[in-house]
């Protein structure tokens, strides 16, 4: 399926992040977004808001980001794509509907530009503090894609990724921005629309009565309907067969949570996305994302200059995270060096995956700005010394 | 034997309201004497004689005893979050205008972790129709006070009486902008069911509070007797005052009850004046939006 001509501003533009995701979201399809004010994300809905009413979208300013978080599911069981937007402390907020996207198999697209937190922190300034949240911030088990974007461009493209993962494995995809890769402004490519892959929807289109909203294909993943087309559905939070009906029993959990988990997990080497330099002789591995993926660029090729071999793995997709590679890498470099704007947070899962086969040095930042590349270099030598 | 019984079953005629009801659902969880099953039987009946296609009707619930009426109705129906029903109700109907949205849910759910979207979506007046079924009380989680408790009376976490001012919730809905506001008990129950049939034919913000016992946990622990006094309470102490002045409709504890239809007025539904305003905005190049 390809995108929409009548609304894809196909050509070279000069973007902010923020602006490149609204423009991502519309070239995806989505024409319901729904969000409440935050710094540093308004711009997104305010270029949807812009953008949509000669586009045929609704854009809805709700009174806060839990009612943002639960419209956008609201469109979507009405037929619609749908996003909401939001940072740090929208983005707490919006955990329990995460689960309920999670729980009812929801596909939707939460936009987290992140700022320094916790609390109000620092409205305007960069961090990268909300990556375990996204993973594991509503209460209960399930799975999720997390993408990371490093450019306006990326913004664009990853929220394309974002809608047609979310349409594809029928989950939240969070895009994972931060204020730097947001209010930074590039060169953006707009490809005709033609060029636009767009994952449809899986909707059912077997006979009516046979229809089970919660039966899986193979790929763990249940075909969709909406409302207003007869089936007569009921979408719960609550725990429930394939038929959707609540189910209060250990057997239905048992039956429905680990497919919720494994739908990703199982189909985790399809999702993973990262981009790798000078991995092949690389002695010392940094593993970045976001906005942190650049800063690492001037300590890595200092480095490289003084004959020391450093690679570079990017995270694209932050979620199901590269377990294998990291291992794989684990088993023949001498150090990995992670550099984040936070106080450790996918530093614990690079570790978690080298399995004591090499050491992890993190390169913490409270946030506000972004590291000082020297910082960076430092902790790749000091990660050489073994100190 | 097994032949009579089955003659006998046979015989048995069909609830006119079960091709409303989820039967393979049944028995539902409601408490004996709750008033909640009554206000479904009404808001079925409605349905029937709505003229509605009710394959385009979607019933929107949160959390609680009322939040567990959408899992009975076979419709589209949708069981979210705790007090989150109108936000996902407004993602709904704005993306499908087609679609009839009723809100069913408790008066906890709706005006106490849900008051802000319901005030919000009265200012909206966005084209949905909300039921609240008032039973004074926190239900499904043990009988505690709620935004609607009224003072003096004991929930679990008032044990010495509530002292709170609680909601009139018809005077809330009011000045908030709804087009539509009524209120009844669980007794009413033909008057609920024309009301309701108005409320579904009425575009824009339509609400209407219901009054029903919650014998388990609310006159229990009150000594109001069981489901059956609480509704010859409702019969000897209800007058009917259409037209009333919702500021004079608030409840006290055991006191008289006003109920009828407070308000019936039009004004232009969310996406009638979105439409109206980018057609004059940007004239022919806007196609007015239809889902």
């Amino acid at each position: 399926m390809k995108s929409d001509p009548k609304a894809v501003l196909t050509g070279a533009h000069f973007l902010d992040g923020d602006h490149a995701c609204s423009e991502g979201a519309i070239a995806a399809g989505c024409r319901f977004v729904a969000g409440y004010p935050i710094t540093p994300s308004t711009e997104v809905v305010e270029r949807i808001a812009e953008r949509f009413p000669l586009i045929g979208g609704v854009f809805i300013q709700m009174e806060d980001e839990i009612a943002s978080s639960i419209a956008i599911q609201g469109a979507v069981w009405a037929g619609k794509k749908a996003m909401t937007v939001t940072s740090g402390p929208g983005f707490s907020l919006m955990m329990e509907h995460i689960g309920l996207a999670a729980m009812t198999e929801t596909p939707c697209v939460f936009v987290d530009v992140q700022r320094a937190g916790p609390s109000t922190g620092l409205p305007t300034q960069p961090a990268q503090g909300d990556m375990m949240q996204a993973r594991w911030g509503s209460h209960g088990d399930y799975g999720i894609i997390a993408i990371s974007p490093n450019s306006p461009q990326e913004c664009f493209d990853l929220t394309i990724k974002a809608f047609n993962l979310s349409e594809q494995y029928r989950v939240p995809v969070l895009l994972m921005m931060d204020e730097c890769v947001g209010h930074m402004t590039e060169r953006v490519i707009i490809p005709p629309a033609e060029e636009i892959e767009i994952f449809p929807r899986r909707f059912y289109d077997g006979p009516k009565d046979e229809y089970l909203p919660f039966k899986p294909d193979e790929d763990l993943v249940p075909k969709i309907v909406k409302a207003g087309d007869g089936y007569r559905i009921h979408i719960t939070g609550l725990t429930h067969d394939e038929k959707g009906y609540p189910v209060m029993t250990a057997a239905a959990q048992e039956k429905l949570i680990p497919r919720l988990v494994n739908k990703i997990k199982f189909n985790a080497e399809k999702i993973i996305e990262y981009k790798e330099d000078n991995i092949d002789d690389a002695d010392v591995v940094i593993v970045s994302y976001g906005i942190t993926s650049r800063v690492a660029i001037p300590a890595i090729e200092q480095a490289r200059k003084e004959g020391i071999k450093v690679g570079h793995l990017r995270l694209i997709v932050v979620w199901p995270f590269p377990e294998k590679r990291i291992t794989q890498l684990a088993g023949r470099v001498k150090s990995f060096v992670v550099p984040e704007l936070n106080q450790g947070q996918i530093f614990y899962e690079v570790e978690r995956n080298a399995y004591g086969k090499a050491p992890v040095y993190l390169v913490p930042h409270a946030g506000g700005t972004v590291h000082n590349p020297k910082d960076i270099y430092n902790t790749i030598l000091k990660s050489l010394k073994g100190k | 034997m097994d032949e009579q019984i089955l003659e006998i079953e046979e015989s048995i005629p069909v609830n006119p309201i079960e091709s409303f009801l989820r039967t393979d659902r049944m028995p539902h969880i409601w408490c004996p004497g709750c008033g909640i099953g009554t206000t479904v039987n009404c808001f079925t009946r409605a349905l029937e004689t709505s003229g509605l296609d009710l394959n385009k009707v979607s019933v929107v619930s949160g959390i609680g005893c009322t939040g567990r009426v959408a899992g009975y109705l076979n419709l589209d129906s949708f069981h979210t979050t705790h007090g989150r029903p109108i936000p996902f109700a407004t993602g709904l109907k704005l993306a499908n205008p087609e679609l009839k949205v009723v809100v069913y849910s408790g008066d906890g759910d709706l005006f106490a972790i849900g008051g802000n979207h319901f005030i919000h979506a009265a200012r909206r007046n966005l084209d949905m129709t909300v039921i609240c079924v008032n039973n004074s009380i926190y239900g499904m989680t043990g009988g505690q006070v709620a935004p609607t408790t009224p003072i003096s009376a004991t929930a679990s976490t008032t044990p010495h009486g509530n002292f709170e001012q609680p909601f009139n919730l018809p005077y809330l809905a009011d000045s908030c902008g709804a087009v539509y506001v009524a209120r009844w008990t669980a007794f009413h129950v033909r008057h609920l069911t024309k009301s309701i049939k108005e409320a579904l034919a009425k575009k824009g913000f339509s609400f209407i509070e219901i009054l029903a016992p919650c014998p388990t946990l609310y006159s229990r622990r009150n000594k109001l007797g069981d489901g059956l006094d609480q509704m010859i309470y409702y019969k000897e102490n209800s007058e009917i005052k259409h037209g009333a002045d919702t500021k004079s409709v608030a409840l006290d504890f055991q006191s008289k009850i006003i109920v009828g239809k407070f308000v019936d007025r039009d004004r232009p539904d969310y996406l009638t004046l979105m439409n109206e305003h980018y057609q004059k905005k940007f004239g022919d190049k806007y196609t007015p939006y239809k889902g």
